[in-house]
């Protein structure tokens, strides 16, 4: 009878790292009408700048609680960096072209960014547990968590919130919002979309880093965690809805906790349950659950 | 005209789009290869009702019957193989196709041969333009081409929507004398819907003037146009005097 | 009607033409055979992406059909004992078309990015399916052992031969597709493409079209995927993975969509840049690609079969 919480708190903690994996995917969407294929390859960075950063400073023997900082330090760097450079290098060039060549602009970048992760720390896989461990764990019962997993939760509530209050009661944060939902009318009202643009794509690349970033410790950071992530966030923002801030958090939950009980019930459907559910809402509710613009009617 | 036979049924059409009533029981019988002019203020109607005669719109309430048969909310391709066809105030063409392209995609969705393309674009005379993208084509160029692309099906109905909007006024009638000889010669029953009074005067042998969601007024064009509510809603009355006689300040 | 039946002639004897050379060319450059035959399948599954990009769609999920031609032949191979190539090939194509048709009835009604997260989905879907599926060898796969053909035993196709006989396929299929974009069908995906409202009113469903156009794409993708199976010997979920589609639609853009050659253009192409890049930048050969793909969309969006088009048109006319 242990099964039915266990799933639950699984499902919890699951979908609190989907929606920080996530959630700057759909802010992207919303703001750009981007659907951002490297936001795989962000996290992917984001775990090796961790890793890089938590293994020297441990090696170096400092006080290991100063790792977490560094964890949360890596994200924003790796993703600040990335960000800019990729925003302006690279994707300003095709804002002109429509949506799906876009998609496979970032496609390209996504294999880029790929073997520049690569190039830079080779293919062996990189172990930076020890924050993981560090914290200790708690029990319920029979069950054993790692305190680490608070963290995650912590991140993903302050980062949904923090979002939320911005684009809610800041100016920058109601503009965008005019941008998420009219792109058109929000030129025709003076907004300097383009410089929005740079602002949100670095938003969210952080964010995707910060994901990357946060789970290292908890993986064996490699090459390749970048391309099953992207597709677990894209489940999540398509079923809350592309562009939609509570549609992240409420996919995230969905696919989290489809995810566990698939997991600890029926563990042959865990993966075809997730696309499952997100090929069920494209059917049904193509615009998702939370649907952040409607549809322009000509 | 020997043939009065109504082709088209328009009875109790009714569409409403939240608190706007595009269609007020709306009952008209069209005749067949009568050229109806369709005027009226914008929002009145006009093109909703061309809309539900096409398959565009389903009415909320309300039948339209073609050569008796029912055809009310059947999707536009369908209608458009039983025989109506129309044009758009927006000519939509196949922008990156040449304009022979054009026509021979719409002889192909017919299943005519590929080859009376060229005969086509002659009827219309736009050879000249046969190689070139019907995207960089003029305004006016364009708007035949979408005429003929509805022509292709050989419709026994062609509506028209504001075939001169648009257009420079000095071509406004060299246009529509070149589309009314080939709806004349191809004996196709037309409708348009216009808001120049001298294109419909000229060229329709019957008026409906639609105003809020309703036919205000529908017969001749002598008739409609002088019509008290049409003059009150539509037209306008002209001026009574000249300003100037009135002695006004500077 | 004469020209027709004289384009037709003119399509068979090109493809006819092209399947002669690159046998030719494969015969005489055997240390390419195995690559060669393995890009011509991915070019199938290529050519149907042509098929959807001409009607402007972009599938994530070609991947799903050359999955299931694989598969279909491992498991008729394993399952039903069937060992001829023909009947394998056959199996493969039509099963894939089966699944193409039931997955298109809906797919049909979507535009866009919905279709191209949704083809992603569903080829998510196949490859969840197979990789926690132990009967189906999970993760891992099974081996495809190699086929008869005809007379020749089991086992005794050559690589040769085998080459030969995909060089064959893609030339027929090759031949098929160019008829097929000749027809008053084929020919409807770039006006769709452009308007398809006015498809609609000049009395065409466009639904329908893309029905089929998308049901022959997984028919195509599902003949690739066959093919594969025999020519690598080995086959597993990774092949319903995304990234497989991605790399079809990398050969689609790098080929172009203009006509059935494309493709295989794009494909050999692909490989091509594969085998140099990992000689001699091994560390960054995703990275040319990713930046071959930026090149092309920026400076040849009609892709390498627009070069290809006009340097024929050029020596055509006197060079």
């Amino acid at each position: 009878m242990l099964m039915l919480p266990a799933a639950m708190i699984d499902g919890i903690m699951y979908a609190a790292w989907l929606f920080l994996v996530a959630v700057g995917l759909t802010l992207i969407y919303g703001v750009m009408k981007i659907l951002n294929l490297a936001h795989g390859a962000f996290y992917t960075l984001g775990a090796y700048v961790a890793a890089t950063f938590v293994g020297f400073w441990l090696a170096g023997d400092y006080n290991p609680y100063y790792s977490y900082l560094l964890l949360l330090l890596a994200g924003v760097i790796g993703g600040l960096i990335l960000g800019v450079v990729v925003e302006r290098g690279i994707l300003r060039r095709f804002y002109k072209e429509d949506q799906v060549v876009l998609l496979l602009v970032t496609y390209a970048i996504f294999l880029i960014l790929e073997d520049v992760v690569k190039m830079i720390w080779g293919v062996e896989p990189y172990i930076i547990s020890q924050p993981y461990g560090l914290l200790g764990s708690f029990n319920i019962g029979l069950l054993y968590y790692p305190n680490y997993n608070f963290v995650i939760l912590g991140a993903a509530i302050l980062s949904g919130v923090g979002l939320a209050l911005f684009l809610k009661f800041t100016r920058p944060g109601k503009l965008l919002r005019v941008v998420i939902h009219d792109r058109e009318i929000s030129m025709a009202l003076g907004i300097n979309v383009q410089r929005y643009f740079l602002v949100t794509f670095v938003a969210g690349s952080i964010l995707a880093a910060l994901g990357g970033a946060l789970t290292a410790p908890t993986i064996s950071v490699a090459p390749e965690i970048g391309v099953e992530v992207i597709v677990l966030a894209f489940a999540v923002i398509v079923i809350g809805g592309l562009g939609s801030l509570p549609g992240a958090a409420l996919g995230a939950l969905i696919v989290g906790l489809v995810r566990s009980f698939a997991v600890h019930y029926f563990p042959e459907v865990e993966l075809f349950s997730i696309y499952a559910v997100m090929a069920v809402v494209l059917i049904v509710r193509p615009m998702g659950l939370f649907a952040a613009a409607e549809p322009r009617k000509i | 005209m020997s043939e009065s036979i109504v082709l088209i049924s328009a009875r109790n059409l009714r569409k409403q789009f939240g608190a706007v009533f595009a269609a007020r029981d709306i009952t008209v019988d069209i005749h067949a290869h009568s050229v109806s002019g369709l005027i009226g203020t914008n929002g009145a109607g006009k093109t909703t009702f061309v809309n539900m005669l096409t398959g565009y719109l389903k009415p909320d309430q309300g039948q339209i019957f073609f050569d008796g048969q029912e055809i009310t909310g059947r999707p536009p391709r369908e209608i458009t193989r039983m025989g109506i066809a129309r044009s758009f105030q927006i000519p939509q063409l196949f922008d990156s196709l040449t304009a022979v392209e054009n026509v021979e995609t719409a002889l192909g969705i017919v299943g005519k041969p590929l080859d009376q393309a060229q005969e086509i674009l002659a009827r219309f005379e736009l050879t000249q333009f046969a190689g070139s993208l019907a995207g960089i084509l003029p305004e006016g160029v364009r708007k035949l081409l979408d005429i003929a692309l509805a022509m292709v099906a050989d419709p026994r109905v062609l509506l028209l929507d504001e075939p001169t909007s648009g257009v420079d006024s000095s071509e406004k009638f060299e246009i529509m004398d070149r589309i009314m000889k080939i709806v004349r010669e191809a004996e196709v029953t037309a409708m348009f819907v216009e808001h120049d009074m001298e294109v419909v005067r000229r060229y329709s042998d019957r008026v409906l003037a639609f105003y809020d969601g309703a036919i205000l007024a529908a017969g001749s064009p002598e008739e409609v146009m002088q019509d008290e509510k049409v003059l009150e809603y539509i037209i306008g009355r002209p001026l009574r005097a000249p300003l100037a006689q009135e002695g006004a300040h500077a | 009607m004469k020209v027709s039946s004289m384009l037709r002639q003119q399509h068979a004897l090109i493809a006819l033409l092209a399947t002669l050379v690159l046998i030719a060319l494969g015969i005489g450059l055997s240390s390419w055979q195995f690559v060669v035959v393995v890009a011509l399948a991915k070019g199938l599954a290529a050519l149907g992406l042509v098929l959807l990009l001409r009607c402007g769609l972009v599938s994530f999920g070609q991947g799903l059909y050359y999955c299931a031609g694989a598969y279909a032949v491992g498991m008729a191979m394993s399952y039903l004992g069937i060992r001829d190539l023909v009947p394998l090939l056959l199996l493969a194509t039509v099963s894939a078309a089966l699944i193409a048709a039931l997955l298109g009835v809906l797919l049909s009604r979507y535009r866009d990015i919905f279709f191209a997260i949704l083809t992603l989905a569903f080829t998510m879907i196949l490859y969840g399916l197979l990789i926690r599926n132990p009967v189906l060898g999970g993760s891992d796969g099974f081996n495809v052992l190699s086929p008869g053909f005809f007379l020749l035993a089991d086992g005794a196709l050559s690589r040769r031969t085998m080459f030969i006989i995909t060089a064959v396929v893609v030339g027929v299929s090759i031949w098929a597709v160019q008829r097929y974009l000749a027809t008053p069908m084929g020919r409807l995906g770039p006006a769709m493409k452009d308007n398809e409202i006015r498809v609609e009113y000049l009395g065409a469903s466009a639904r329908r079209n893309i029905f089929w156009n998308y049901t022959l794409a997984g028919a195509l993708a599902g003949l690739g995927g066959g093919l594969t199976s025999f020519s690598i010997g080995h086959i597993d979920p990774d092949l319903a993975f995304w990234t497989t589609s991605g790399e079809f639609l990398f050969i689609a853009i790098l080929g172009g969509t203009r006509n059935a050659y494309a493709p295989f253009l794009g494909a050999i192409a692909l490989e091509l840049i594969r085998s140099l890049a990992f000689q001699y930048v091994p560390n960054a050969w995703q990275i040319v690609i990713g930046v071959s793909m930026l090149v092309i969309i920026i400076f040849l969006p009609g892709g390498l079969i627009s070069i290809a088009r006009l340097w024929l048109r050029s020596s055509a006319r006197g060079g």
